[in-house]
């Protein structure tokens, strides 16, 4: 079978598996609320300050939900050790990797897609700057977090008390993609400059991350 | 072998001595900064330093997915461990320069100084990777990290040197013409920096590839105990 | 050379080590099989039984040593020949059987038509509607044991098939693995129940501390 249709199937499984067991959507979309409302009662600013800091507020706040998202990627995989019968099977590691990491952009982005309009009303946010740049600039962010975050949690896999290496590994290599998300949401928002140099970082960053996941996945799979 | 430990041990002593004397007297003192700027002489070279050993962790971690040579993981390991060490020193002399300098201890928009500190974070990462993962799967996994940790690197540079375009802030050293004096006294001190990490990396080469031995062994022997 | 030793044996072992950390759970195995045969590995717990399947199966590579698996040193290469049934179930619990084994097959890209076959092999209805969660453990495993055949594999792979499942299932499964063997399949299997093969067995292998002591034509306590 070709590579994106054993990639569309690893997918469709998954989304029914969740559908079925619905074991993170609803904790996650608990908890992505909870996390906006603490943020709410810890930070409550005027209109003018709420544009310098949403940008970093969003972040951080979407930055924790994936985390937790991202440690139940393959927790599934470890129930009665189903990740064995792939590893036996004749198909590539790619396509799996690949479906992991769109099952959780997907995933991920749900879950901004229910946190944002809940950051609007709480901040009273209004962009000064061009509001469609918003787009690509969740979407490159979003994907960034979650290529390397699939990745290290496969990683993660490996080790000892896996929930908290997650987090150690993806939060240093995140920096550079942190910092360009943070800044070109803070751009438009705020309206003074423009994103664009943000946005190419982010795309350089999500261009260089995943084919270095792609390359390097089979390496971690194989690993025991 | 013994012996190259020890000539090489007797240099970076020397070496050492020689740089401190170099640094802290015969150099001339900096006009503006005063003394103060004589940690210059200990903090860039560590900063060099700790660079290459970086560069050191990131071939040899390429080199081990490739031939799967043990002695590639260790020298990784090794020069990870130490790197972070030289590392450690960049990140504690920067803000003791800073203070007296700009009236701050640490200015985010800094390049230089802001990179090395994710560098270290990063490393850190790496380490404690090694720490946590279990099994015989610790070398495959840490090369893999390795690989993304320096691939980070000028992603880390960029995004940061960006930041300071929109957060200006006052940049140490920079730009300019050093003195030739200094320029001298900054290179011996690097010698003696690269002659000393050198010298603790054999030190815990050698340590590491003896724990292994024991391990390996330990592991034999131990089911032969349970087999009786 | 690899050629050479596959004229020798399907799965060919020359000084395995396998170590976890501080711990080896092969101790050099040195052995060879011959294809078309059934072998019955067994062994106390701890012996290395599974950490050797795992290896052969290429799930879990040699530290030291060498392995050439149906005449390749790169098992990956040759998985789409193996099969292999480990003692956890390795199906998804949420889904179907004939879910669960459509979802494998598209990895070695096979029709469906394929698990319906199978699964009327091992005796299961393929239009169960159940989930395998609420199956009971001896469906379970004969659910297991149709998706490690599922690639009608040349080399068979099973560990503890026979565990938790009724004497019935069991005997069922037996005769299930001498059709394989006599339509020339070669076979492993570790189990702590050996009596149940001593009749269709080729061979029993025994291991011990991580190493292979001994290998019997019938089921003997060693001495």
């Amino acid at each position: 079978m070709s590579f994106f249709a054993i990639t569309r199937a690893t997918l469709a499984k998954d989304i029914r598996l969740e559908w079925r067991s619905k074991d993170a959507i609803n904790a996650m979309l608990f908890f992505g609320l909870l996390v906006v409302v603490i943020f709410s009662f810890a930070f409550d600013p005027t209109a003018e300050e709420s544009r310098r800091i949403a940008g970093g507020l969003i972040w951080v706040a979407f930055l924790f939900a994936a985390v937790v998202a991202l440690n139940q990627t393959w927790a599934r995989e470890l129930r009665n050790q189903v990740l064995d019968a792939y590893r036996v099977s004749p198909a590539a590691a790619n396509p799996l990797f690949l479906a992991k990491a769109l099952g959780n952009f997907i995933f991920v982005c749900v879950l901004e897609a229910l946190m944002t309009p809940l950051f609007i009303a709480f901040y009273k946010l209004r962009a000064l700057g061009p509001a469609w740049e918003l787009a690509p600039i969740a979407l490159l962010g979003t994907w960034a977090l979650v290529i390397n975050g699939t990745f290290f949690a496969a990683i993660s896999l490996r080790t000892r008390s896996r929930e908290i290496m997650l987090p150690l590994l993806l939060f240093p290599i995140s920096i550079p993609a942190l910092l360009g998300m943070v800044n070109a949401t803070t751009a438009v928002l705020s309206g003074e400059e423009s994103a664009r140099f943000w946005i190419a970082l982010l795309l350089a960053y999500d261009v260089v991350f995943t084919t270095v996941s792609l390359l390097l996945f089979e390496l971690v799979l194989e690993a025991e | 072998m013994r012996r190259g430990f020890t000539l090489l041990a007797l240099a970076t002593a020397l070496l050492l001595s020689f740089a401190l004397y170099e640094a802290l007297i015969a150099a001339p003192t900096e006009q503006t900064m005063g003394d103060v700027q004589r940690i210059f002489y200990y903090h860039v070279p560590s900063a060099w330093t700790a660079f290459v050993l970086f560069l050191i962790n990131f071939v040899s971690s390429i080199v081990y997915l490739i031939r799967r040579n043990p002695k590639a993981d260790i020298l990784a390991l090794v020069s990870a461990e130490v790197g972070v060490v030289f590392c450690t020193v960049v990140i504690v002399t920067g803000p003791i320069w800073a203070r007296p300098v700009w009236g701050i201890w640490w200015a985010p928009g800094d390049i230089r100084l802001t990179t090395t500190l994710v560098l270290w974070l990063i490393y850190i990462s790496y380490l404690i990777l090694r720490r946590m993962s279990t099994g015989g799967r610790t070398p495959v996994i840490a090369a893999v990290v390795a690989i993304f940790g320096a691939l980070d690197v000028p992603l880390v540079y960029f995004s940061i040197w960006f930041f300071r375009t929109q957060h200006p802030s006052p940049v140490i050293g920079g730009g300019g013409s050093l003195d030739p004096r200094m320029a001298h006294v900054l290179l011996i001190n690097w010698a003696a920096f690269l002659c000393l990490a050198w010298l603790l990396s054999w030190v815990r080469c050698e340590l590491e590839v003896a724990t292994r031995r024991v391990d390996e062994a330990q592991a034999l022997e131990s089911l032969r105990e349970s087999s009786r | 050379m690899i050629d050479a030793q596959s004229s020798s044996g399907i799965v060919v072992a020359d000084g395995l080590i396998k170590q976890f950390g501080r711990f080896a759970a092969l101790r050099g195995v040195t052995a060879q099989f011959a294809a078309g045969k059934l072998y019955v590995i067994v062994g106390d717990n701890g012996a290395g039984k599974t950490t050797f399947l795992r290896t052969v199966a290429g799930l879990a590579p040699q530290t030291h040593g060498k392995i050439s698996v149906l005449g390749s040193s790169k098992i990956k290469n040759v998985r789409a020949q193996i099969g292999y049934m480990a003692h956890p179930s390795l199906l998804y619990d949420e889904m179907t059987g004939i879910e669960n084994l459509s979802y494998f097959a598209g990895l070695y890209g096979l029709p469906l038509s394929r698990c319906r076959e199978v699964m009327a092999a091992v005796k299961l209805d393929p239009d169960l509607e159940r989930p395998i969660g609420q199956y009971s453990q001896g469906m379970r495993q004969r659910m297991s044991l149709a998706r490690a055949i599922l690639n009608d594999p040349k080399l068979l792979l099973l560990d503890e098939p026979f565990s938790n499942v009724d004497l019935r299932s069991a005997h069922e499964m037996v005769g299930l693995l001498a059709q394989m063997r006599d339509r020339g399949k070669t076979l492993f299997v570790v189990t702590h129940q050996p009596g149940l093969l001593e009749s269709i067995a080729d061979e029993f292998v025994w291991m011990e501390a991580g190493k292979i002591t001994r290998r019997t034509p019938h089921l003997q306590v060693p001495q």
